[in-house]
């Protein structure tokens, strides 16, 4: 008989890396990611890869959620799951936003980033697909 | 049989309410949720003597030839890659009738760092042109005679710095800086409310906007000092009204900068220009732009005293919303940006940018920018649009609307002199919560489909076509940070080190910058190199992160 453990909610540090300040998107998506029921974690603007997962490990957070809009992602996205994995904190999840094209999608997974999210997506389909990647909470 | 007269008015609401209304869920106020009638009559006309384009209060435009005398400037907006790609495609756009330049930097450049600083890295020539030193803003304008041209740059931090480059290049052109037209962004203010690139903290910025102010009202004469930007707050998810009052509350704070350090309103306010967006909701954006008008002549003339006919007429810019295009069949975005336009086009705006439809993916190909521009010309002369001024007024709901907009900015105007003016109202996040708020709730609206967005939240289709977008090379990367590099070896050290020296005294002290600062460009120190001096006395701003 399976046992009932109380859920912890799962810790979502979400980060503007890169040099331009567009946080509409992050912070939309951040209260709608805290509205259905993350713990989530605003690290601010202009965060460099290393300081993203400085913060991530303090914060004890089991996924990363970067914002850019920048054009920079092709440089900055696989940074920061480069320094995961120089921290070895490879179970860290990591996704992102922001402007970018269908061919840089491609690359971007396959350089470890687990999902992207471009413009026009629902809120909703971030969400379904977090709960898909963690059906039990963050326990 | 006699058929008593019935009030028209009245026997059309009785009809009206035995009919049923669509009953689809979709909102009926506007964008920003000013709700509205079905029908507005000669009861909702606001009564005031009438209004005349070029007369106080300008609601129906500053001038009083409208388009019949000049047609608005048509300045689309780019710039990427290095300055020599970006001088080749302002060399493009001049010869297909653009009007005048408009300059996008860099997220380096904007930031005020150069190509070579690490956190440069991925973002070199990504949303605009490279500009390290004066080496590169001479390449950017090669050719192109700048006595002739007017140009608009986009940048704010690094504000003076860019305009110095310009004035040094024209000086290399034999162009005296009294003959240079033009507008520099300059707005720091919004940066802090919305758009977030500020470098230092909110007091030393103010400095460098005033001191840019005072010396151009001196040295540059023709030269907007100043974009007060209503733009990137509505891009960051304000309404309209937000939009309005943050800009215009803006405004007024940079007047009482400029008259705390003494300047004559007069000497200055002319130089002030606005920069608004054009969004969707059509007639919510025409009367925006028609209150924008009226509000700020108004305050200048009964506020601030101002006599000079230019100090209270609220000249602006557009750009058509970039937040309103769509990556999903992005073809539509043409269609989109039309609508915009015209609503910019009947509220007046002295100048306009059109967005290309691939923009929401990358910096536009050669084929969007031209059919952007292409949109605007076939405003100009295709539609008749431009031959009658201000050809909305009067209408009932478009003046209705004007005065509503008004009202809310008056609110807002009176909610941020309670917080202490705009500075504080920054430092208190009262602005950014209250455009997070607005942002999110029209997100939770199209969730719920209250309002909708054509090819993403309906009429979608299954496999959208690729479209071919402008790819930055990488290897520019690598050219751009040899180039600055070269300049530093290049350059005669010594007076370079000298003029950031003084430039460091100065900022320590109170002298206007801007001599100082004109010194380190002719001297060919870096952009970075700048700013770094000042931020050794001004320090760095870091703003609370809310959500």
């Amino acid at each position: 008989m399976p046992v009932d453990t109380a859920v912890r909610p799962v810790r979502i540090l979400v980060a503007k890396v890169g040099l331009d300040g567009h946080d509409r998107g992050v912070k939309v998506v951040a209260r709608a990611l805290r509205d259905a029921g993350y713990e989530v974690i605003y690290t601010g603007l202009r965060q460099t890869p290393e300081m993203v997962v400085d913060a991530a490990l303090q914060e004890d957070a089991q996924v990363i959620g970067l914002s850019i809009h920048s054009g920079a992602h092709m440089t900055l996205f696989p940074a920061v799951v480069q320094e995961l994995k120089r921290r070895k904190a490879t179970d860290i999840i990591v996704f992102g936003g922001g402007i970018i094209p269908e061919d840089d999608i491609a690359a971007l997974k396959k350089r470890g980033v687990a999902e992207l999210f471009t413009p026009g997506t629902p809120l909703q389909d971030i969400v379904d697909w977090l709960r898909k990647r963690f059906p039990r909470g963050g326990s | 049989m006699k058929i008593r007269a019935r009030d028209p008015k009245e026997v059309w609401q009785e009809e009206f309410d035995s009919k049923p209304s669509r009953d689809d869920g979709i909102e009926t106020s506007t964008i920003s949720g000013i709700p509205l009638k079905p029908l507005y009559t000669s009861a909702d006309l606001p009564k005031r003597e009438e209004e005349m384009p070029g007369v106080y209060p300008y609601t129906r435009g500053i001038h009083t030839s409208g388009y019949r005398g000049r047609l608005w400037t048509m300045r689309q907006f780019s710039g990427f890659a290095t300055a020599e790609e970006t001088n080749r495609r302002y060399k493009y756009l001049l010869a297909n009738g653009q009007t005048g330049l408009s300059v996008a930097f860099d997220m380096p450049t904007l930031m005020g760092q150069d190509s070579d600083a690490p956190t440069s890295r991925g973002e070199i020539g990504h949303c605009g042109v490279a500009i390290d030193s004066l080496a590169d803003m001479e390449t950017l304008f090669d050719g192109i005679p700048l006595g002739e041209i007017t140009t608009s740059m986009t940048i704010n931090s690094p504000a003076a710095i860019l305009l110095c480059m310009y004035i040094a290049v024209a000086e290399k052109q034999g162009v005296p800086a009294s003959a240079l037209g033009g507008t520099l962004q300059n707005d720091i203010l919004k940066e802090f409310i919305a758009q977030k690139e500020f470098i230092f903290p909110p007091e030393p910025s103010m400095r460098l906007v005033v001191d840019s102010i005072e010396y151009c009202a001196r040295e540059v004469p023709k030269w907007n000092t100043i974009s007060i930007s209503g733009y990137h707050i509505r891009e960051a998810g304000s309404t309209a009204a937000q939009e309005l009052a943050f800009t215009l509350a803006d405004g007024m704070a940079y007047v009482d900068a400029c008259l705390e350090r003494g300047m004559r309103i007069d000497d200055f306010a002319s130089r002030l220009s606005f920069f608004f967006d054009a969004h969707i909701d059509f007639f919510e954006e025409v009367a925006k732009f028609r209150a924008a008008r009226r509000i700020w002549a108004r305050w200048m003339r009964e506020r601030y005293g101002a006599q000079d006919e230019r100090s209270i007429k609220l000249r602006f810019h557009t750009q058509t919303a970039g937040v309103s295009l769509t990556a999903q069949q992005p073809e539509l975005n043409v269609a989109r940006t039309a609508i915009e336009a015209l609503a910019a086009v009947l509220g007046g705006t002295q100048s306009l940018h059109t967005n290309a439809m691939d923009e929401v993916l990358a910096l536009p190909t050669d084929k969007a920018a031209r059919i952007a521009l292409r949109t605007q010309q076939l405003l100009a002369y295709e539609t008749g649009v431009a031959n009658t001024i201000d050809p909305l007024g009067g209408s009932y709901f478009v003046e209705a609307l004007t005065d509503e907009m008004e009202r809310q900015a008056e609110v807002y105007f009176k909610r941020i002199e309670e917080l202490g003016g705009v500075i504080p109202a920054i430092e208190a996040s009262f602005f950014q919560k209250e455009i997070a708020d607005a942002a999110f709730r029209y997100q939770q609206e199209l969730e719920q489909k209250r309002r909708l967005v054509v090819g993403v939240n309906e009429f979608t289709v299954d496999d959208e076509e690729p479209m071919d977008i402008l790819r930055i090379d990488p290897k520019l990367e690598g050219e751009q940070v040899a180039r600055v590099q070269a300049v530093r070896r290049k350059r005669d050290q010594a007076r370079c080190s000298k003029a950031l020296a003084a430039l460091g005294k100065a900022a320590a002290g109170s002298d206007n910058l801007m001599p100082y600062i004109l010194e380190a460009v002719r001297a060919y120190a870096t952009e970075g190199e700048i700013m770094n001096t000042l931020i050794e006395v001004f320090g760095v701003y870091t703003e609370k992160a809310v959500i």
